[in-house]
This record gives C-alpha cells, structure tokens and sequence, in this order.
C-alpha cells in the first residue's frame, strides 16, 4: 500500500501531501522536509525509487512539480509510477492542461480527485473515465447550489 | 491574480491565497494569516448566523493554512457542522477538513461518527461515498468501533452502487489494518471473495486489495479466490488490448488488476488442482512471452505498465519456486533488464534477482551474471542502483564465488557512498564467516590480540578501539605475550596510557582488564597493584571505578593463584544465537528487505509444506524417480527437516520417508573406532566415506555444550533431501536435551553445510545419541547413521587438589557400589605423556605428586548434570612388564563410575 504522497515544487515547497498512515503533524513535517531534501539533491538519469527506512520511495517529476509516494517493500515500483501519472492524467482532465498554480488555489480539488482515485493507500478506481465522472458529477452539484445561492434570499 | 478556480469559486480563497504568495518574506506571510486567522475567528463568533457558502469558505482557508504547516486550534466545531449539510460542496469541505485536521476530542468524534452514519445511511451514493472516503483517511480505532460491523454489509449487499462498494472495500481494508480485531470475519467473507468475479473492473480491483490483505491473516478463509483469481487473470491476459476499453492502460489490459491478482496469488502455494496450476502456468508463459514482442507504443506509460505486470508475474514464478522452466525463463528476462538503457528497469532487475537467487533452481543462472553485475557496482551512476547491485552480490554469493565477491565488495567500499558502508561492511563481514574456511579460532585470537595490540599504538585512538584492546587483550594478551615486543609490561603500559583519557565506562572496564592481566602476567602483579593502589583509583569519586579498585586489589592480594584462575578464567563463548551482524544488518533495513538465504528459503518451505504430499515422497525415496517426482521430493524436504524434534525418536521421519522397517540404517562400520576417538577430544572427523564428511566441533561447559556438525559434499553432485536427525533412545531423552536446527535440504557438489547441537545434561546416561542422515545422491537413496560422541565425561569440570584432600575423600568414598574397577590390556603403547594428555582430554584434573607411586596418574572433577554435581576421583596404574592398566574410578553415584571407566578404558 502507499504510505503517503507528496507533491512539492522544485524549490521544495509542500503542494499537497495525503497521509495513509496515521502519524503526529510533528512526525509529518519532519518526513516532509527529510524527503523533500532527499529527491531534490538527486540528480537527473537517476532511477526513479530511492530506498527510506523500511519503504521505497518511487518519484517523478512533471515539468515544476514533483510527484513522490512512498510504498511497501512488495509494492510494485513501476505501476507506482503509473498511480503517479495516471494522477497527473486526472488533474490534466479536470483541470484542462493542469499546472502547478491550478494545484495552489484549487488545492481541494486535488485533494478530491485523489479521493476519488485511492483510498486507504490503494487504488480504487484506474478508469479516468470513472474517476473525472465523480468529479465532474459533484461539480454539477457544485453548479447546482451556485444557481441556488444566487437566487435572491427572500 | 490569475483567477484560477473551478467550480463553485471561492473567490474569497483566492484573494487569500494569491496574497499569501505576494508575501515577500515569512514574516509577512505570518502577519496575513494571523490576520485572516482574527477575521475568520471574528466571523465564527459573531451573532450573525453564518450561512453555508461562508462557513465553507472560512473552513477552507483554515485547511490551506493548516496545510502551509501553520496550527490550527479552531474551526473544527465549523466543519463538524459542514458534514450535516445537505449540501455536497459543503460536506465535501467538511470531510476534508475533517480528514486532515482529526484531533481525538471526543465530543467532535461523537458528532463526527453520527454525521457519517447519517450519511452511510442516506443511500444517496455520493454521501456515501464521502463518509466511506473519510473513515478511510481517518482510520482511527474509534472509527473502526463505530463502523466495522457496518460496512462488510454495505459492501455485500445486493444493491449498493459500484462506486460505494468500491470505496466500502478499501475503507475496510483501512479499518483491518488498523484495527483488525475490530474487523469480524463472518458470511460475508465468502460473498467478499465472489466480487472477484464481478462484472465491473473497478469493483475487482478494490475487492482484490482487500482480499489480499485478508487472505494474508486468514489463508484457509479465503482459499477459494486463487481459481478464482487465476481465471480472471487469465481473461485479462488473453483479452485483446481494446476489450477492456477504459481498463486498458497505454495498450496495456488492466495492469492494475493484474498486478493485483497476481500478488494475491503469492498468497497461497502454487494451485494444487492441476486445471487451475496449468491455467496459472499458461497466464504466466504468456506475460513472460508478451515480454518478447514488440512494444505497442513509444510511450514509457506503455513499458511501464507492461513491465509492472512481468516484474509481478516473476515475483509469483519465484514465489512459488516449483517450476524450473519458468525460473530460468524468469532469469534470462532479468538478464536482458540488467543491460537495459533504463535505469529504473535496471534497478528493478537487480533487486528480482536477489530472490532469484535464493531458488535451488535458478540460483546457478544468476550466478552466471555475476560479471554484470560486479560491472553495475562499478559504473552505475544512481547510488540506488548500486545498493541493489551490493544486494545481489551478497545473495549470489555461495562458496564458489566467495572469495570474487567478497574482493569485489571491500574494493568497492573505499569508493562507496557513505551512506551504504556500513551495510557493506556488515555484509562483507557476514559473507566472510559464513564462507570461512578456516575455523581454527586459536589462530584468531592470537591474530586479534596482536592487531588490535598494534592499532592501540597509535597516539590517538578512538575510545571505542580502548574498549576493544582492553577487552581482547584481558582475555587473550597471553597469545602474544611471547614476543617480546609485547610482553606483559608492555600491554598493561600501552593500555595504561590511555586510561586517563576516557570515560568512566571505559575505565571501569580497563580495571577489569588489569585484573585479568594479573592472572595471565604474575610477572607484573605489582605494578598493577600500585596502580589499583593509588589514590587516583581507591579515592574516585567514581563510585563504580573506587569499588572495582578496592576489590580488585583485595583479590590479587589474598587470593590464591587457583582461586584467581578459577574466577579470572577467559570468558566463555558467547551464546549461540542469530548472527549479531545480521541482526544489526536487518535492523538497519528494517524487517523484510533483508535478503537472508536461510530466511527466504525457511519461509518457502513452510509454504510448500502445505502441497506436497508425503505419499509421493515416499514413492521418491525408494523407487528410482522420473523428474517430477523428484520435484515434488524437494519440495518435501523441509517437511522432514522441520518436522521432529530430536527427542522424538525419529519416528516420524521414519513414517514420512521410508517403507521399509529398517528406516534408520545400522550404525556406519567404523562408527565405533571413531566414536572412541571422540572421548578424550572434541574435534575432528567423525565419519567419512566416498561421498560425504562429517566434521564436528564441540565446546562443553559445565551441563551445557554446543556441537557443530559440518557435512561435507565430497562429490561434484548435489545431495538432495539432506536431512540429518539426532536420535535419542526413550532412555536417553530424559537425561540428554538436544536441539538441532534444521539444515538446508540441498547441498551443492563440494559444498560444506553446518548444524549445530546445542546440548544440556539433565542427569548422568550411559548410551551415545544417534546422527541418522538421509539424502538423495543422483537418484539414489542414502541412509547411514554414526553414533554422535556426546559422552558423559563431556561435562566433567577438572578439580585441583592437594595429596591429603584427594586420599580424604578417595576414603570417603568407600562404599563398594561407589567404586568400579577395570584392568586391561594396553592397546596402544605405554607413553606417559600421552597418557597424561588424554586423561587432561578426558577432562579430569590430572594431579600430580598426589599418588606415592609417580608412575600412577591420579585425576579429579565433577560431573556437572541440571539436576546434581557428581564428584569423581580416578587413578590409572600402568604395569608396563604385562602391558597392562588397571583402571578405578570412585565418585558418589555408581553408574556414574561404572559409565566413566567403560569410557575411559578404552582410551589406552
């Protein structure tokens, strides 16, 4: 199972971490910058998995961002790297040629589209179809109420 | 401000946000939030009702500055109120919040779970939905108390949408790894298993995580999911790449799924119903040949994925370690990835290998890599690569190649990257003792004291080589004493000099050391005293270091020198227990990543124990056996290795493994000569004939030994099925307690195994143990057995005693039941010397000028047992005119005297 996932940009700043353990906000942090540190300093053509304590980590970087989740030791390294893109895939669609600033101010989103994608550190749905459709279905409850708010409160 | 949002716009968040990143500095960006902080505070507590938009807003920003890694203290109760809505973008945000931000108030978690049973109870799928996604992420025990026994309803149930059995799946599967006590297994596990049949592809995958995890805890459970899981896979590995529309991954067919299914299947041994095993063995010949074929796409998703589900399917060949042919195709694949221009399936090559390599099967053909892989140690740029590069290494590495890798590996060290040098020194280290061929620990000793002797030269040292040298040269400085470049004085001074420098531990320890040295070096007593004497010692302040000097001092003053000897004697051996480097090693990598031979192959046996059956090994012990019947023997073996204790007579082995009553072969000619020889030493062959040598060790010590026994192969060939067994008769088993550990059932052509006897004499007996070996040698059936010299005397400990105290208690021991008497022809010739040194070997004190006669030997101890000590006086009068001895033995029990001097009798 996946442990957690991070995003953060090259210049080492958290965009978005999803915890599948539980663990105290001091524990994370201290994971977050232990990490962060660890990829940034690798240079380019390296593998993609580093070896941290008893887990792996397996990263990718798209264009400023950096993609991490930290498996299990029998967790399949390679279609890790595909959760990964298959995550980037989503955004992609929600978001229509998603960039990092559509992560920085629609952070809920990516946290909703990650939701809809893994649970408890597996894969529930690997269909795009499926997973933007739940999105997308919420979002046209989202219309809903804007068209509700708008009415006048008489 | 680029406006960037979708949706429903919190335009409100933002402005926030894209403020918080016009911030120049932290302090700037602290003073924004702490002001949004009062607003959002103000707003919470105003008499003006908040309507949901806002509320969803505030709590919004309070999770973005949360998530920025700043605390949060308030705002919980808010969000707790969102859940309630009805109002999905509000929940939604309530969720998440909640999600994130859990504290474990207990009041809120109230609130919380009675919000989530609202909405698991909605039947509204997307409330649902939400609820299960947040039990999920929490995953708290009090969540698990609250809805373990509701969701296997939700996820069973006839009518529960696709999406929310998918996500009930995984949210149990949360709720079982944290709590799976709390998880009740019942009907709806069989339910549970048949998802892997539904029709919708995102329902199996989810159903599969779970199943997997449970089948893990409870195999006999969920047993059934592997023909069902093996007919699944093979649909989807037979289906052409559009079938499975959106479930097909860059022309790859449900990757996902696969992986999935083919790791549940590495719950279980290979399928015993053959349909089933040959369908498995089909989908598995299939991935390995999609491997071959050309790629569909450029794409690396394409690769990725396809690779993903091989790499999957080569962990369950080697799972399963049964099928030959799979192995080695397994290996050549692994052989091309070792050269791929991929770094990452480089990687993953070497790190399959590693357990490749620990199958009898295929552990030749990755032995046949070694070159390339010694090569990637060298040349590989990621130090990732290289770490699994060192792990390969050390799985390949078997007495034939020892030396190569064991080179390999401490060139590389002195290049190595810091942060992997220390586990190659402890592989190295561990590689060298196992494959040592020297076992003459004497020498290493001696090889210790003097090195460490010189490393101590050096002006600085650090403290920890002052512990080592105190240590080591306190139990074995006499070893180089002789030279005189480190005699004694020079040792104690060499030691001295650094004292003063360390710390109180270190010092405490080199006192101890300087006792030691008082018994190995009368020659320097006195120095040492004045040492111990002086008020820097008996005044510390230390109270630790005051108390060992005065005592010390006080010891080396009235002690006798036999006193001395007795309580300063060189420690005894540690006890024997796990490889402390492996221990080491496996708790730096942490549980699991460890590649140790023994252990993988310990825990595949125990898997293959539940299929083989012993009704075809018994067909392939006696009767000449095709190939497959050989298989299935091997996958027997540890079976038989594992399965009797030594004190059960070795009955059980004999139902297993053979149908004759002869199950355990006579006693090997010539067992008896050498079981004789084996009285007054403790090394040595014990037995040796064509193909096999049986070497043993033995250290004895009080009621306590340890043996080591080394078979040898003496042949090119490999012996199968090696099981070797120590057989105590029913008598025996109540005074002798042995234990064995199981060998390895395969031991290559001129490869040397080791056992170890540990030993614990609970009362005085009279027969020997049997060692009964079994194996296969190139289609025959080997069976012998040789008597194991575990004797009586083994346990004596040598007593010194003047003339008067020996003819004291010679008298006292008069009763005629306490002495036994043997006079015998000499059969080996009249040497005093050597008499001298078998009766020491025997392990009685040999006392001189005791007896009026200075031709008789004298000798004294006691036989240690659990239960009493057992005092024993012998003298052995030679007449060298008749060639004869006469031989009596005295101690306080009779069989005790009659066993001794049957033993002893022999010897001369």
């Amino acid at each position: 199972m996946i442990h957690f996932i991070l995003l953060f940009s090259r210049q080492g700043k958290l965009r978005l971490q999803k915890w599948y353990t539980t663990l105290p906000d001091k524990e994370k942090k201290k994971i977050v910058r232990e990490i962060v540190q660890i990829i940034l300093s690798r240079n380019q053509k390296t593998s993609s998995f580093v070896d941290w304590k008893d887990l792996k980590l397996v990263y990718k970087r798209y264009a400023s961002l950096y993609f991490c989740c930290a498996i299990e030791d029998q967790d399949n390294e390679l279609l890790t790297l595909e959760i990964v893109h298959r995550y980037v895939e989503l955004l992609d669609r929600y978001f229509g040629n998603v960039c990092e600033l559509d992560i920085i101010f629609n952070f809920e989103k990516a946290y909703f589209i990650l939701d809809e994608f893994i649970i408890g550190g597996e894969v529930q749905e690997t269909s795009k179809r499926s997973a933007v459709k739940a999105i997308e279905d919420s979002d046209m409850l989202q219309e809903t109420v804007e068209e509700y708010m708008n009415k006048p409160a008489f | 401000m680029p406006a960037v949002s979708k949706g429903d716009g919190m335009r409100g968040l933002a402005v926030f946000i894209s403020d918080i990143r016009n911030c120049k500095s932290k302090e700037a960006e602290i003073k924004r939030i702490n002001k949004e902080l009062a607003n959002i505070r103000s707003k919470f507590k105003g008499d003006k009702a908040l309507d949901g938009y806002s509320k969803k807003k505030y709590v919004c920003k309070l999770l973005f500055i949360f998530l920025l890694g700043h605390d949060i203290d308030f705002g919980h109760m808010e969000a707790v109120n969102l859940l309630s809505s009805n109002r999905y973008t509000e929940k939604q945000i309530g969720y998440l919040f909640i999600s994130v931000l859990v504290n474990s108030n207990s009041e809120l978690i109230r609130l919380i779970n009675n919000a989530i049973k609202n909405d698991l109870a909605s039947r509204n799928p997307t409330f649902m939905g939400l609820a299960l996604h947040c039990i999920a992420n929490v995953g708290s025990r009090e969540m698990a108390e609250a809805f373990a026994g509701e969701i296997p309803k939700i996820l069973v149930a006839g009518d529960t949408m696709d999406s929310v059995k998918q996500s009930a799946a995984l949210c149990l599967l949360r709720l079982y790894r944290t709590s799976p006590d709390l998880v009740p297994m019942g009907d709806w596990t069989s339910r549970v298993v048949h998802l892997l049949n539904d029709q919708h592809l995102g329902v199996v995958t989810a159903a599969t995580s779970l199943i997997t995890t449970l089948a893990q805890k409870n195999p006999e459970e969920f047993k059934t999911s592997v023909s069902l899981a093996v007919s699944r896979l093979s649909r989807i590995v037979t289906s052409a790449s559009t079938d499975l529309q959106d479930y097909t991954y860059y022309f790859v067919p449900a990757p996902w799924l696969s992986v999935k299914l083919l790791r549940l299947l590495q719950c279980y041994p290979p399928p015993e119903d053959p349909a089933v095993r040959g369908r498995l063995t089909e989908c598995l010949e299939t991935i390995l040949n999609k491997a071959q074929e050309p790629p569909k796409s450029k794409k690396v998703q394409h690769s990725n994925a396809k690779n993903a589900v091989l790499f999957e399917a080569i962990s369950l060949i080697i799972h399963h370690d049964s099928e030959p042919n799979l192995l080695v195709r397994a290996c050549n694949q692994l052989g091309q990835f070792l050269q791929h221009r991929e770094t990452n399936l480089r990687y993953l090559a070497l790190e399959s290998m590693c357990t490749l390599a620990s199958s009898e099967f295929s552990h030749e053909a990755v032995k046949t890599h070694i070159e390339t892989v010694i090569n990637a140690l060298k040349t590989e740029r990621d130090v990732s690569v290289r770490q699994r590069a060192v792990d390969l290494l050390y799985a390949m590495c078997d007495r034939s190649n020892a030396q190569q890798i064991v080179a390999e590996m401490l060139n590389y060290l002195e290049t190595a990257d810091y942060s992997i040098r220390e586990e190659i020194v402890l592989k190295v280290a561990i590689l060298a003792e196992k494959y040592a061929v020297d076992y003459t620990w004497d020498d290493v000793q001696g090889y210790a004291a003097k090195t460490v002797f010189e490393a101590l030269q050096a002006p600085a040292c650090h403290e920890n080589l002052v512990k080592v040298g105190g240590y080591i040269l306190g139990e074995f400085g006499n070893l180089i004493a002789g030279d005189p470049r480190s005699s004694p004085l020079i040792q104690f001074n060499l030691l001295h000099s650094k004292f003063h420098l360390c710390s109180v531990p270190t010092r405490a320890l080199l006192l101890s050391t300087y006792i030691k040295f008082v018994n190995l070096f009368p020659e320097i007593k006195t120095t040492i005293q004045d040492v111990l004497r002086s008020d820097s010692q008996l005044k510390n302040a230390d109270v630790e270091l005051q108390q060992r000097a005065v005592e010390y001092l006080r010891l080396s003053t009235i002690a006798s020198t036999d006193i001395l000897a007795t309580v300063l004697e060189e420690m005894p051996p540690f006890p024997e227990r796990e490889s402390s480097i492996l221990a080491k090693l496996k708790k730096k990598k942490g549980p699991g990543t460890v590649t140790d031979l023994e252990e993988i192959k310990k825990e595949r046996s125990s898997d293959m124990n539940g299929s083989a059956e012993p009704a075809s090994v018994n067909a392939s012990a006696v009767s000449t056996p095709s190939p497959s019947a050989d298989l299935l023997g091997l996958g027997a073996a540890p079976l038989a290795n594992s399965a009797p204790p030594p004190s059960s007579s070795g009955s059980l082995l004999v139902d297993v493994f053979s149908d004759s009553a002869s199950a355990v072969a006579p006693l090997a000619p010539g067992s008896d000569d050498n079981f004789a020889r084996f009285v007054c030493k403790n090394n040595g062959v014990l037995f040796e004939n064509q193909l096999l040598q049986i070497g043993l060790k033995s250290e004895f010590r009080q009621n306590l030994g340890r043996m080591f026994i080394f078979y040898g192969n003496k042949t090119s060939t490999q012996f199968l099925n090696f099981t070797p067994t120590v057989i105590c008769s029913d008598d025996l088993q109540s005074s002798l307690n042995l234990q064995t550990k199981p060998v390895d059932p395969t031991v290559d052509g001129g490869a040397q195994v080791q056992q170890v006897v540990n030993i614990e004499c609970v009362s005085d007996f009279m027969e020997a143990p049997i060692l009964n070996i079994q194996f296969r040698y190139g289609g025959t059936f080997q069976n012998l057995s040789v008597k194991l010299p575990i004797t009586l005397n083994k346990f004596f400990q040598p007593t010194e005693m003047s003339s008067q105290d020996f003819f004291q208690r010679w008298k006292q021991l008069s009763n005629p039941k306490q002495e036994v008497q043997n006079i015998f022809k000499a059969k080996h010739p009249m040497d005093a010397e050597i008499t001298k040194a078998k009766i020491i070997g025997f392990g009685s004190a040999l006392l001189e000028e005791v007896d009026p006669n200075p031709a008789n030997f004298v000798g004294a101890g006691i036989i240690h047992t659990k239960t009493t000590q057992i005092g024993c006086l012998l003298r052995l009068e030679p007449n060298l005119q008749a060639q004869m001895y006469r031989l009596t033995l005295r101690t306080s029990k009779e069989a005790v005297s009659q066993r001794l001097c049957e033993l002893l009798s022999e010897q001369f």
